[in-house]
């Protein structure tokens, strides 16, 4: 090795240093101990002995740690479903209405984005007093004559998911609609033309030409999706609680990782054994649905 | 006297001098109501008054963070001398670690406390005492005055009474009971409130502890199920309805009864201090028969087994375990003091409070389930939402309550 080769070397190693440290620290560090903690028995917030892979086991095969585990991961796939369909598709349909220059789309442009810059915490808050029983959402069902559909929104538990998923998608849909249309905009004009001259009409060209050219743009929302709803945490917080009231129907395996791990202040004991061990199966969910749905869509990506 | 004598003299003098120096204590105290610090530091000046050879340093940790810094103090060996300790599960995971030491021998006054709050403070394991409890809480319905005058009600002393009273401000366009279900724990209290004098207080509780009957008791199933017949007098699509929005429609005198704990009354008055409220017990399931309330330990205070003052931190216990601190718990912080024997003449509310509790049975779950996952509060504040919200039977909420705790508690393992 040269000389200049080792400098440079050493300039990069300079470089990359402090971004490897703050991802060593804060992100490896932790994942590490926490896979480390889940191999033991605590009593509370003491260390015990060594208990081998048992705190998995609990979590998959034992009650009642079984019934939270897959009950929230249930929900969790609910968040998957629901944001994969209602708020992607809306997103694709934005981003391609934006891309066909509709007026004013600068102006939507914006508006659609402005609630992804919201903290979460703020919109987890505000929509929290928009569902109330007395909250905006139901003064408006009355108002406009259908009193009939107001409902506790948070508190019923066939629909108290779905209203914070709805929330989510409110403050998200900007995201998907600028990446699509970003991937659509990039997209080279010769490819419409020729397709308008062979007549192609609008619902073809979408399906046939727009699809295929942006698989890449909808593999990174779809891993972002994964990540999103297997992360679901602040939005069930703020709305309805730790607890995933009512009843568990909001319990994603965010909050119950929480709850276990710390102990919910109002009804419970940490477990930092067994939270960890979900800390960890949600890494490796996590990790693992990645890389399956980016195999799945890459053999789908079309070369220009 | 020769010259030697007035030296080893001299010596004596400096040694004894010496060792009354070494006694002159410094006393680490924790808490974690930085809000009451000011309030504390008035007690604990009392105390080195007539303790001038002990000196007692506060310190405040936030609520939601203080177990964990003090269990990791505690095990690094630089905890304080003396500390809040919380009452049953939490205090065990303390005690059982070996870093609270017992304390019948350093503080006799603990004698002369009632069961209730004892309980609170000693181990399930070794049955010792670890700490000096310092008030209860009480569960019980508050109601408004102004209403009940206006539609010549009368506090009801049975169940009939209590649902003809929700009746008739129902029918007079006022909003009965102010409590929702969103927030799980609320229920919990909803139940204690309530339900003891269905499921037979004491008689119940103290056999379902030692496992001679569980919750699938029908005593106990049919108990939680008289919460149902409080469905119609809650708020519309009251399952939307939080805790805070509990509190404001009885503030705001929206709603004209709340079923809650001693804990409320200070936030209510001071909110609304034109709001004219008062309480009753829980009713009695028939007439003439006692009404029972649920009862809990708020916390104690406790010594660090390792502590290098051991006697000057008893001395402090046994301030904290007398007179003077159960007076300072009802006049400055405005709780209920289980010291035996405080004066409360000065406090109506805690007075009436205090009258109540004679006949008080443990606050189910917290007291006897809270010392495991999944706690039965755990449980049964889940069930019950789902049971309000009509998903779920009282013979439902019963049987997931009974197999949640059944996982682990001994007594239903035989």
């Amino acid at each position: 090795m040269t000389r200049v080769d080792v400098r440079k070397g050493l300039w990069i190693t300079l470089f990359v240093l402090p971004g490897l440290a703050v991802v060593g620290v804060f992100i490896l560090l932790p994942l590490f101990v926490s896979l480390f903690n889940s191999l033991f028995n605590w009593q509370q917030l003491i260390r015990g002995g060594f208990v081998g892979l048992d705190n998995f086991r609990k979590i998959l095969l034992a009650d009642p740690y079984r019934t939270r585990f897959f009950n929230a991961l249930g929900n969790n796939l609910k968040w998957f479903i629901v944001t994969m369909l209602v708020q992607n598709s809306i997103g694709l349909l934005f981003g391609y209405l934006l891309s066909r220059k509709v007026a004013a789309g600068g102006f939507y442009k914006r508006i659609f984005f402005i609630p992804v810059l919201f903290s979460i915490v703020a919109v987890g808050f505000l929509w929290g007093l928009y569902l109330k029983p007395n909250g905006l959402v139901n003064a408006f069902l009355k108002l406009v004559g259908l009193p009939g559909w107001t409902h506790a929104w948070l508190g019923e538990e066939k629909i108290a998911t779905f209203s914070v998923i709805v929330v989510n998608i409110w403050r998200w849909v900007g995201f998907p609609s600028l990446v699509f249309l970003a991937a659509i905009d990039s997209l080279p004009g010769e490819c419409f033309e020729a397709a308008y001259l062979d007549g192609a009409r609008e619902w073809t060209t979408f399906w046939k030409i727009v699809i295929p050219l942006i698989v890449p743009a909808i593999t990174v929302i779809t891993v972002l999706t994964i990540i999103g709803s297997l992360n679901v945490f602040e939005q069930v917080y703020t709305m309805t609680g730790l607890d995933g009231p009512p009843n568990y129907s909001t319990d994603t395996i965010g909050t119950l990782f929480y709850r276990t791990a710390f102990g919910s202040v109002d009804s419970g004991n940490p477990q930092i054994g067994i939270g960890s061990a979900i800390g960890v199966v949600i890494y490796l969910l996590t990790f693992v649905a990645s890389i399956g749905s980016i195999v799945a869509t890459r053999s789908r990506e079309v070369e220009l | 006297m020769n010259r030697r004598k007035v030296f080893l003299a001299s010596l004596l003098v400096f040694a004894v001098a010496g060792f009354a120096f070494a006694q002159k204590a410094t006393i680490q105290y924790w808490t974690w109501r930085p809000e009451d610090v000011d309030k504390y530091n008035q007690l604990l000046s009392d105390f080195q008054k007539q303790n001038p050879d002990i000196t007692v340093v506060q310190t405040a940790q936030k609520n939601t963070e203080y177990n964990t810094i003090l269990s990791a103090a505690l095990s690094g060996g630089s905890g304080p001398d003396v500390f809040q300790s919380r009452a049953y599960g939490g205090l065990e995971t303390f005690a059982q670690s070996g870093y609270m030491e017992p304390l019948e021998q350093w503080v006799p006054e603990l004698k002369g406390f009632a069961s209730a709050p004892l309980r609170g403070a000693t181990s399930i394991k070794d049955g010792k005492i670890y700490g000096v409890p310092f008030a209860s809480q009480t569960l019980f319905v508050y109601y408004n005055k102004k209403m009940y005058a206006k539609l010549g009600l009368k506090p009801p002393a049975t169940w009939a009474q209590f649902l003809a009273n929700l009746d008739a401000m129902k029918k007079a366009g006022i909003q009965p009971l102010a409590n929702g279900g969103k927030d799980g724990w609320t229920l919990e209290v909803m139940m204690g409130a309530l339900c003891p004098n269905f499921y037979g207080a004491n008689d119940y509780f103290n056999a379902v502890v030692k496992g001679q009957t569980n919750f699938q008791d029908a005593r106990f199933v049919n108990a939680i199920g008289r919460l149902k017949d409080l469905i119609p007098y809650l708020p519309n699509l009251y399952m939307g309805v939080s805790y805070t929005d509990m509190q404001t429609a009885f503030i705001n005198e929206q709603a004209g009864h709340f079923i809650g704990g001693s804990f409320e009354a200070g936030y209510f008055a001071s909110q609304n201090p034109d709001l004219q409220f008062d309480v009753f017990p829980g009713p009695a399931a028939k007439a003439g028969d006692p009404q029972y309330v649920s009862t809990y330990a708020d916390g104690n205070f406790s010594m660090n087994a390792a502590s290098k003052n051991k006697a000057a931190a008893a001395k402090l216990l046994r301030w904290f375990a007398s007179k003077a601190t159960g007076d300072f718990f009802i006049k400055s912080l405005k709780q209920v003091s289980v010291v035996p024997g405080v004066d409360t003449s000065a406090d109506p509310f805690i007075t009436k409070v205090l009258s109540f509790q004679k006949y008080e049975t443990p606050y189910v779950f917290l007291v006897g389930f809270r010392y495991q996952q999944p706690t039965g509060s755990t449980l049964a504040q889940a069930a019950l939402q789902g049971m309000l919200a009509g998903t779920l039977s009282p013979a439902d909420v019963a049987k997931q309550i009974q197999d949640g705790i059944a996982t682990y508690y001994a007594p239903f393992k035989k």
